[in-house]
Parts: structure tokens; sequence; C-alpha cells
């Protein structure tokens, strides 16, 4: 009996979970052949089918959150695992300047909106981070689409990201242990622990790196399948003991992990990642109520408008730091407006704060305006730039080649 | 050889870049995952660039062939990535080479570019650590180690 009570329920299970899979299969052929990332699309297709939306489904709910949280830590390993630490070095000597206009420009927009909405300054700080963080999903693959990797403005826009991913290493687990909260000198231990805690496994990964690549990276695909996503879970699951937030843990895993282990591992893991971060982005959408969504479309739009200009501002100044003329400054600002994946990881960690449903449904919306329309500006950058500077000068500023051969 | 500057692009590969003689501005993107693809810059835009062709490993060796040059280059390309700042060069000194004829101590390539003579290669027969007393050959082949700039300096001194 029981077992046959079971397997009816497992067979809804599957065809729930599966007719939500094969869903996002589809979906994310639209996208590819929009040419826009499918980010938007699943948070789309979980306001549709979540709380309050068309149809709701119940699919197992702790299946689907561990599922979910998996596909956060995923996120953040194959992010590690983009930058070797060598990256991360020119990215630092370089990049910090450009990393702080970037940071008090565009966090300070969300903040500031999440202030005079009258929220707790813990939500409005997680707003800021929502609104700080450039997609580099999105921007990688704009890049690449638009045949850009080669242009002068490229390692500008390349570096900014780096430092915010790095940034995100320090900003993730103090707001983690902020929101855990408790007397001032408990947050105040429970931060630091946090901290030291990062730097500790910091040092681990780059002092061990190299033999634990060694061991890792050998052996059949199932080997190293099985062996990196054990550790990326061990990891942030002692990083989660210590309420610093396990993506964190897992975005240092990749860091540490190197050469051959690093290329088996992103080749192994990247279809993972897009299983179970697809889950993510849909359970994250599951739980806003559509009607909240609307109720904070028009603060979406604006921050999105405002931090759209900060993006272009940031992008432009870095860019000029380097040399990079006019329209290549303008294409480096309109590339970093698309937000994604980070906003929302963000996001979801204020869920069960008071202004948590808000929080979450104001980043939807946002992410879902600029991950859409960023890609599109930037495709039109020259145009634009052309358009708006149609009664100066183009191209540099400074004195202009005498003779330009034929 | 034109200089050659090197950019690395984090997530995405190394960007290798130089000025034609005719004055065009070329690159070749080397990808983490071993595609390469060759760039022209916008003369008008100089900025932007036109993505003249994508190489797979195979086609970066093969077109490497067709242009004359040998797969040693790529090896030693591989070797400057992994040395940051520091990277390993060779050269043949020309019949007409200044250097030929002349001790090694003569011409204190050291002092004067940075760059070490570590080994010299004559007839096929390698003299490793050659002393500064070693007079050099029209003909030897030199290899050196040191910066990379130092070692073009030292390529344009021995007239390679």
């Amino acid at each position: 009996m029981i077992l046959a009570a079971g397997s009816t329920d497992t067979a809804i299970a599957f065809l729930e979970v599966g007719a939500v899979v094969f869903g996002l299969g589809l979906l994310s052929r639209v996208a590819s052949r929009l040419g826009i990332t499918a980010v938007p699309l699943y948070l789309i297709a979980g306001l549709a089918f979540g709380d309050g939306g068309l149809a709701e489904l119940d699919v197992t709910e702790d299946f689907v959150s561990l599922a979910a949280e998996i596909g956060v830590l995923l996120l953040l390993f194959t992010l590690g695992l983009e930058y070797s630490d060598d990256e991360l070095r020119s990215g630092l000597r370089t990049g910090v300047p450009p990393g702080l206009v970037d940071m008090v420009l565009n966090a300070g927009a969300g903040f500031a909106l999440g202030m005079i909405l009258g929220w707790d300054p813990l939500a409005a700080v997680l707003l800021g981070g929502v609104s700080w963080v450039s997609s580099s999903g999105v921007i990688s693959k704009v890049l690449d689409d638009l045949a850009r990797l080669g242009n002068r403005e490229t390692p500008v826009v390349l570096d900014l990201l780096v430092i915010e991913d790095l940034a995100m290493a320090i900003y993730l687990p103090v707001v983690a242990a902020l929101i855990v909260g408790g007397t001032v000198t408990e947050t105040t231990i429970s931060v630091g622990v946090a901290l030291a805690v990062v730097t500790f496994i910091l040092m681990i990964a780059l002092r061990y790196g190299q033999p634990l690549s060694r061991r890792l990276g050998s052996g059949s695909n199932e080997s190293v399948l099985l062996g990196v996503f054990g550790l990326v879970l061990l990891v942030a699951g002692a990083a989660q003991l210590f309420e610093v937030s396990g993506a964190i843990g897992a975005f240092l895993v990749g860091l540490a992990l190197t050469g051959k282990a690093e290329e088996r591992a992103l080749e192994l893991m990247s279809p993972l990642r897009d299983l179970f971060a697809a889950t993510f982005f849909v359970f994250f959408s599951f739980q806003i109520d559509p009607a909240d969504l609307l109720e904070v479309a028009g603060w979406a739009l604006l921050l999105a408008l405002i931090s759209a200009l900060t993006k272009v501002a940031t992008g432009w100044y870095a860019a000029r730091r380097r040399g990079v003329g006019g329209r290549g400054r303008f294409r480096a600002g309109t590339v970093l407006i698309a937000r994604g994946e980070f906003s929302i990881v963000i996001a979801a960690l204020g869920a069960d704060l008071a202004d948590g449903p808000e929080l979450g449904a104001l980043a939807a919306g946002y992410v879902l305006i600029t991950a859409v329309v960023g890609p599109l500006l930037t495709r039109f950058s020259d145009q634009i730039h052309a358009r708006v500077t149609r009664n100066r000068p183009l191209g540099r500023p400074g004195p202009q080649p005498t003779a330009v051969s034929p | 050889m034109s200089e050659v500057r090197e950019t690395k692009l984090p997530g995405v590969g190394v960007r290798h870049e130089f000025t034609s003689e005719d004055g065009t501005d070329v690159a070749v993107i080397v990808h983490h995952d071993g595609r390469r693809e060759l760039v022209a810059y916008d003369h008008e835009d100089p900025d932007s660039c036109h993505s003249l062709v994508h190489l797979s490993e195979v086609d970066s060796t093969t077109l490497g062939q067709l242009l004359g040059i040998s797969p040693v280059t790529e090896t030693v390309s591989r070797i400057r990535q992994v040395i940051e700042g520091l990277a390993l060069d060779w050269t043949q000194l020309p019949p007409d080479s200044e250097a030929a004829g002349l001790p090694i101590g003569h011409g204190e390539f050291r002092t004067r570019t940075g760059a070490s003579i570590v080994a010299v290669i004559r007839d096929d027969v390698p003299v490793p650590a050659p002393e500064a007393d070693f007079v050099l050959a029209a003909g030897d082949v030199v290899v050196a180690v040191g910066p990379i700039a130092g070692l073009d300096t030292l390529r344009t001194m021995l007239g390679g």
C-alpha cells in the first residue's frame, strides 16, 4: 500500500518537474533565437506558475528549494573557475579606482531608492547590491556575440567585472552575517567570523590549489565530476555552518582549481549549473506575487533608468582612464547595464526580511528590464552615440592624426 | 619582429596585438579553450575591431605553417604566458651581425637589456651557460631569458 501510494506521488512529482524543466528548455530556445539571456524568461515562467500566478504548481517544495540552493552554489563556482588567480591579480592592479566609482554610483542608486521607499537599512543595502553588480554571464555573451572581444574598451569592462565579483566575496558574507543579526556585539562578532572564514578558505585555496587540482583533475569524467561536485558542497556547507554564505565557499573553490582540473570541471559542471541555476531562477520568482511586482514596477523602471545612467558613467570613466575614445567609452558603459544572476542571488538573501517580498519583486522587475534592454542598447550604442554627439566632432577629443592614409 | 603588446582578458584569454608595417593594428585573441580569433582595428574608430577569422587550435597551426612560422614559436608563446614578465627567446646571428666575432662580455648585453644569455647553440651543439669570454660567431643561435622588452632589445642588438 505504502509503495503504491508512494509511486503515485512520485509520478505526480515527475510530471510536474518534467513539465517545468521541459518548459524551461523551450524558453531557453526562444531566448537564444532572440539573442538574449534566458534569465528574464525563467523569471517570467516562475511568476506565471508561482504564488498568485496563472496556474499554481505544488511541486515538492523541499526538493525544488534544495535544487535552487545548489544552483546558486554552481553559479558562483563556475564564476570562480572562469578566473585564474593571475587574472585576479592583474584585475586588482588596474581596476580598483573604477571599481570604487562603480560601487559608489551603482550601489548608491539602489541604496538611495531603498531608503526613499522607507525600507529597513539592511534591505536598502541589499537593493544597493542588486543595482551594483553587472551580469558577467550576460556581458561576456554579448561581447562575444557582437565580436567586441578585441575592442580596446573590452579589457576595461572585464576588469570591472572581476573587481565586482571579488567585491562580492566580501559583500555577500558580511550581508549574510548582518541578516542573522542580533545585538551590536553579536553582529560585529559574526561579521568578523565571516571575514575570517573567507580569508581562511582563500588562503587554503591559493596555497593548496595546485596539488588539489592535480588530484581532482585526473581520472575518468565520472570521478572528476563527483569529486568536484562533492568538494563544492562540502566547502559550501562548512562555510554555511559559520553563517558565511555557502555561495562564497563555492566561489573560492572555483578560484582554487587551476589548470586541467579547472578545464575539466568547467566542461563537466556547466551542464549541471545550467540545470540547477534555471531551477533557482524559477524558484526565486515562484515566491513572488505578480501583484507585488506590478506594484513596484514603476520603482523598478526608475531604478533601471538611473542605474543605467550610472553604469554608463562608470564605463565612460573607466574606459577614459585607459585612453579609449568617445564611442568606445559609450560602448563600455552601455554593455555594463545588464544585471542578472548576481542581483537575484543578492535579493534572495533578503527573502526573510520584513521588506523581503517587496525587495524580491523589485529585483525581479529590475533584472527583467536591464537584462533585456541592456544588451539591446549596447548593440546600437554606436548609433546612439553618433546621434547624441551629432553636433560635435566624432572620435577622440585629443589631437587628431595629421595624415590618414586612404 | 614588430613589438607585440599583450593584454589579459579575464575569463576570456589573452589578446596579442601589433601594428603592421602599413599601419594597421592587428590582434590575435587566444581564448582559454584554445580557439583563436584574428581581428583588425578600424581606422576611423581605433578602439573597435572587426573579426577577420575564427580559428580552432588545428586551424591556427595550419595557418601558422602556411605563413611560415615554425610550431616552436607557439611553444615559446605558451612559456611567455606561464611566467609573467619573464620570457625565453632565441635568435640566430645573421652573417652581418655586429656581435659576431666578439666575446659575449664585450656587448654588455645583460647590463644594457636586462636579459641574460643562458645558452648558445653552435652547429646544433648546445653550449649551456657560456662565459663572458665566449666568442660569438655568425650562425650561432643565442638563447636568452629576461623581460620581454629586454629580449626585443637584445634581438635588435644581435641583428636578429
